[in-house]
């Protein structure tokens, strides 16, 4: 993680004025048959599925709570929260922690995602990024940060925060106002 | 070298604030008895405070302190007489001082007309009513303006006077001068560092060596001194040795260079000097070189390694030889604690985990592990008092929350009339710092509800055959792992009838309901039952008790009431002594385990099913004794789909809130263990009926059950499906 | 180097003094009242005891008595620290054996330069 860090960093500083065609590095995990992509300073680390304690009264993309090093994080089941057709988890199934930044930007919130496998790393230039078309389904438009293609194939890049802050920060909120 | 003094501001506002509440306490004891160490201990707050403020450039504190300090000096020699007018008004002081220091820490302006007012009644009090007239308002005046001149003197920058004048400085000291570890020569040093200065020793006084006392100084000095130092300075640097000796400083010319001397500073002529460092070792150098380097700045660039090694002894020092009313105490930011602790957790949960690795390796190699599994106990031994030890740098004394009652009392009691005794008890029993904090207001509001609808006034009190003077006792104990405070008085008590009428207009209870007097005495915990206005109606109680209860749950604790008509109530607290780590009991319902406090479990049975009714079909009743439990089937609360069906095969855990129970329905029990509790709010939310988490043994993840908040659920789900029911007919 | 026996109740005040006195490169023993300098005193020889009067268990002035009883303390230099500048206090001060006295409020410059009267 720290020397991605710096790589990054360096970029940064090494071509301010390309900023546009610095590229950045982003996970990819599968979910579906689809590969989709993430910024990789978000994530923290990825796990094995090894289940997790599930809350009362949650709606059933929260699949519960795990112990990540004594701290006690959610747990979604991504498949679940973009309606996609369950699977049961497998070998590959993993749980990818991330941090979410809330809508406000207030706080962050350490994550767990449950996705099919995760693929691997590539460096993208935002310039090598189409925007998403308009399109219906679970995915609102707002939390994809575009499309690029890696050997012939598509990844769809997501936006991490906008992801989790339409669906399951409304969700938390909501239940703290109970 | 310039020294910003910023940075110890903070320290001295906590200071003032501690010095503030010895004040108070101190003035407030003063009502009872006049023990004189009570006086000194104020005189000697007002006075560190005073003295605090000046020399942090806090002008208006200080020379309002002064005044306070002034009366209470005289009280203190026995001037004065400790009047309850007195007392009153250097209470109200206190009060005027504290706004003083909050706005001098939050750089705000002072609430100026309050600190005239009350420095104003303070002057007239000084002026007047002096027992012996020693001409005080004099000596008065002497010492209100020291203040403001010393330190105009050290902020204004010595005279640019370019004159220069001669002086001639006659100094014969007392035999006795060395002794009080005055050193002449060390004052023509810096006598020197005025200007040019010339040194003649009279050594006419010695004995003969014979009768020489090596311990006393025998020589004269006459000094001429030529510098642009004004004559203040000369007798500055003289003033700790004035008392002792003959000096005369006399200005002998002006504008004029002395005639040419061979002298030149730093060399020639040496006045002899005695020396105290070694006495009787040496006793007359002539002609020596004593000679002080006038560049020799006092260590300035001293070994630092060595500079440091004594302060980090002194650091030791001052920590570990720290006593008296601080208790060796040391400031500790409370955060640093809180990792401390949040580590220790950490550990408990390893050990935990080790410990269920060693069992299974035990068992299944047949005590072949036997070593494994002493180090193991051992290890849960020592990270349990780690544990421990960790949590009670979190604990501090409940006076810390009392200490505030005695005034709240008398100021109170006072204004609305009435005659009350407050006594404390139990005030060094320790509880968690974040506990403390939160359990203030609610006690604030219990003690005024007492004073203002509990404790009646002298004549109701008279007529009813009780002492015209009112008890109300404040008491805190532990029991268990928890902390039970008590508010405790002897006023009209609650009234029953008027609590249930009160109770049906607002529709908390049927009509037909029979209920127990503790019931009917915790109704006034109910949200809405009643407010300020409303409380006459009732005979008693009611401000923000819901509030209280609120509170009290929020800290995981619970508040109840008992009363007697006409004899007064006692309000209980119960609350844990931290926040950290809970004793819990596991049970397991499905698949999944749940912690329930232990604190809230009455007792657990197996159900008979003779015992079971339902009640319209959609509420389960359990029979014990003579009472009818709810039945909280959790697994369907919690909507997890797992668990047991039959209520004749699992086991009921009957708990307690709110003086009433409800009966759990779990699979099994699987033990008890001190937990640590984890916050869900942290990165997830809150949810109700749920307190928290924990981390088992095994790593998983266990939600700890919050009791009122589950009841609270469960009755909103039953009154949720009554309306069902209600819109089906 | 010299060492500087401190001592005060106000821990601010303490703190300040040795700020002030490390800063000018003395080294410093803190002592929150009376006992506990003297305590100090009989295990540490310092070069210098300033010491404040007011103070829980024993006073300033006592204090300098009591040093005064100690062979190693004959001849140092024992200031006190006062707001008290009235002539009645610096007598008692100076009866007890004080070199001289500090009056609180003091300038930490002003500190400094008046210990060099009596320190080397």
């Amino acid at each position: 993680m720290n020397t991605t860090q710096t790589q990054a960093a360096e970029k940064t500083t090494g071509s301010a004025i390309e900023t546009d065609n610095r590229l950045d590095q982003y996970l990819t995990f599968l979910l579906a048959g689809e590969e989709y992509g993430i910024d990789i300073l978000r994530v923290q680390e990825i796990r094995g599925w090894s289940g997790a304690t599930p809350i009362p009264n949650m709606p059933d993309f929260i699949l519960g709570v795990m112990n990540l090093r004594g701290t006690v994080v959610p747990v979604i089941d991504l498949r679940k929260y973009l309606k996609l057709e369950s699977i049961p988890f497998g070998k590959t199934t993993v749980v990818i922690v991330a941090r979410i930044t809330d809508a406000d930007e207030q706080s962050e919130r350490t994550m767990g995602i449950v996705v099919d496998a995760v693929s691997e790393v590539h460096n993208i230039a935002s310039t090598d990024m189409k925007p998403a078309p308009e399109f219906g389904g679970a995915l609102n438009t707002d939390a994809i940060k575009g499309l690029a293609t890696r050997d012939e194939k598509m990844l769809i890049i997501l936006e991490i925060d906008a992801l989790m802050n339409n669906g399951v920060e409304q969700i938390l909120n909501a239940s703290e106002q109970e | 070298m310039s020294i910003d003094l910023s940075e110890f501001h903070d320290v001295f506002f906590e200071e003032c604030s501690e010095g503030l509440d010895v004040m108070e306490s101190g003035l407030l004891e003063l009502d009872h008895t006049t023990d004189s160490e009570d006086i000194n201990a104020i005189f000697r707050a007002a006075h560190s405070i005073k003295g605090g403020s000046a020399s942090f450039g806090f002008m208006e504190i200080s020379s309002f302190t002064h005044v306070m300090e002034t009366l209470l000096d005289e009280i203190r020699d026995g001037r004065r007489d400790i009047t309850r007018d007195g007392i009153d008004l250097l209470l109200a002081s206190v009060d005027v001082l504290r706004g003083m220091v909050a706005a001098a820490r939050d750089e705000q302006a002072y609430d100026q007309p309050v600190i005239d007012e009350v420095h104003q009644k303070l002057e007239s009090m000084l002026v007047t009513q002096t027992k012996v007239d020693t001409g005080i308002a004099e000596q008065k005046e002497d010492t209100a303006s020291e203040t403001v001149q010393i330190c105009e003197k050290a902020n204004v920058p010595r005279e640019a006077d370019q004159r220069i004048t001669s002086w001639s400085i006659n100094f014969k000291p007392d035999a006795s001068l060395l002794r009080a570890g005055n050193e002449p020569s060390r004052i023509f040093r810096e006598l020197m560092r005025l200007g040019e200065l010339t040194v003649e020793a009279d050594v006419s006084a010695i004995p003969p060596l014979s009768e020489i006392d090596p311990e006393n100084c025998y020589i004269g000095w006459s000094l001429s001194l030529e510098t642009s130092a004004s004559r203040e300075e000369i007798e500055e640097l003289f003033s700790w040795v004035a008392d002792e000796s003959d000096l005369e400083i006399a200005c002998a010319a002006t504008r004029q260079k002395l005639p040419d001397t061979d002298v030149e500073p730093g060399t020639g002529k040496q006045a002899p000097i005695v020396s105290a460092e070694t006495p009787g070792e040496v006793l007359v150098e002539a002609s020596a070189d004593v000679t002080p380097n006038v560049q020799d700045q006092p260590a300035e660039k001293a070994n630092t390694s060595q500079v440091t090694k004594v302060a980090e002894a002194t650091k030791n020092k001052s920590v570990s030889s720290g006593s008296g009313k601080e208790s060796g105490s040391i400031r500790v930011a409370i955060d640093k604690v809180d990792e401390l602790i949040n580590l220790v957790g950490e550990l408990v949960i390893t050990q935990s985990m080790l410990s269920q690795t060693g069992v299974d390796l035990a068992n299944s190699e047949a005590g072949h592990f036997d070593k494994l599994r002493d180090g193991l106990t051992q290890l849960e031994r020592n990270t349990r008092e780690l544990q421990e030890s960790v949590l009670q740098i979190r604990m501090l004394p409940i006076s810390f929350s009392f200490s505030r009652f005695p005034r709240l009392v008398r100021d109170l009691s006072s204004k609305i009339g009435k005659q009350v005794e407050l006594t404390m008890t139990g005030e060094q029993t320790e509880v968690d710092k974040t506990v403390l904090e939160k359990i203030g207001d609610p006690l604030i509001h219990l003690v005024r509800n007492s004073l203002d609808h509990g404790i009646e006034t002298p004549e109701v009190r008279k007529a009813a055959g009780k002492p015209e003077t009112g008890r109300l006792e404040l008491l805190a104990y532990h029991e268990g792992g928890d902390i039970i405070i008590k508010v405790i008085d002897d006023g009209a008590g609650l009234n029953r009838e008027n609590i249930i009428t009160k109770a049906m207009e607002k529709g908390l209870i049927g009509e037909t309901e029979d209920l127990t007097d503790e019931r009917v005495y915790n109704l006034i915990f109910a949200p809405g039952f009643s407010t300020a206005e409303q409380v006459s109606d009732v005979s008693g109680r009611g401000v923000g008790m819901d509030v209280v209860r609120r509170n009290v749950r929020d800290l995981g604790g619970n508040v109840s009431i008992n009363s007697n008509d006409g004899a007064g109530s006692t309000v209980t607290i119960r609350l844990p002594l931290t926040l950290a780590i809970l004793d819990g009991q596991l049970a397991r319902i499905g698949e999944e385990t749940y912690i329930i406090s232990l604190v809230s479990i009455v007792e657990t049975l197996q159900m008979q099913k003779e015992s079971i009714s339902s009640f319209t079909g959609q509420s389960e009743l359990y029979r014990l004794r003579d009472e009818y439990i709810p039945i909280i089937r959790l697994s369907e609360l919690f909507g997890t789909k797992s668990g047991k069906k039959n209520l004749e095969d699992g086991l009921l855990i009957v708990v307690e809130a709110d003086g009433q129970h409800h009966g759990l329905f779990v699979d099994e029990l699987l033990g008890q263990q001190q937990v640590v509790i984890k916050s869900l709010e942290s990165n997830f939310t809150h949810i109700q009926g749920i307190a928290g988490a924990t981390i088992l043994g095994d790593g998983k993840v266990a939600l700890i059950i919050d009791i009122p908040g589950l009841i609270q659920r469960y009755s909103k789900q039953c009154q949720q499906n009554e309306c069902l029911l209600g819109a089906v007919s | 180097m010299a060492s500087i026996l401190a001592v005060d109740d106000s821990p601010s005040m303490r703190q300040m003094v040795s700020y002030t006195l490390e800063k000018a490169g003395y080294g410093v023993i803190l002592a929150n009242d009376g006992k506990e300098a003297l305590d100090i005193a009989h295990d540490t020889e310092v070069d210098l005891v300033i010491t404040d009067v007011n103070m829980p268990k024993m006073d300033g002035i006592t204090l300098v008595k009591k040093l005064r009883e100690l062979h190693a303390y004959r001849f140092k230099p024992i200031l006190i620290l006062t707001t008290e500048s009235t002539a009645e206090k610096k007598t008692l001060g100076k009866e007890a054996g004080a070199t001289g006295w500090l009056v609180k409020p003091f300038d930490p410059d002003k500190l400094v330069s008046t210990l060099r009267r009596v320190l080397d």
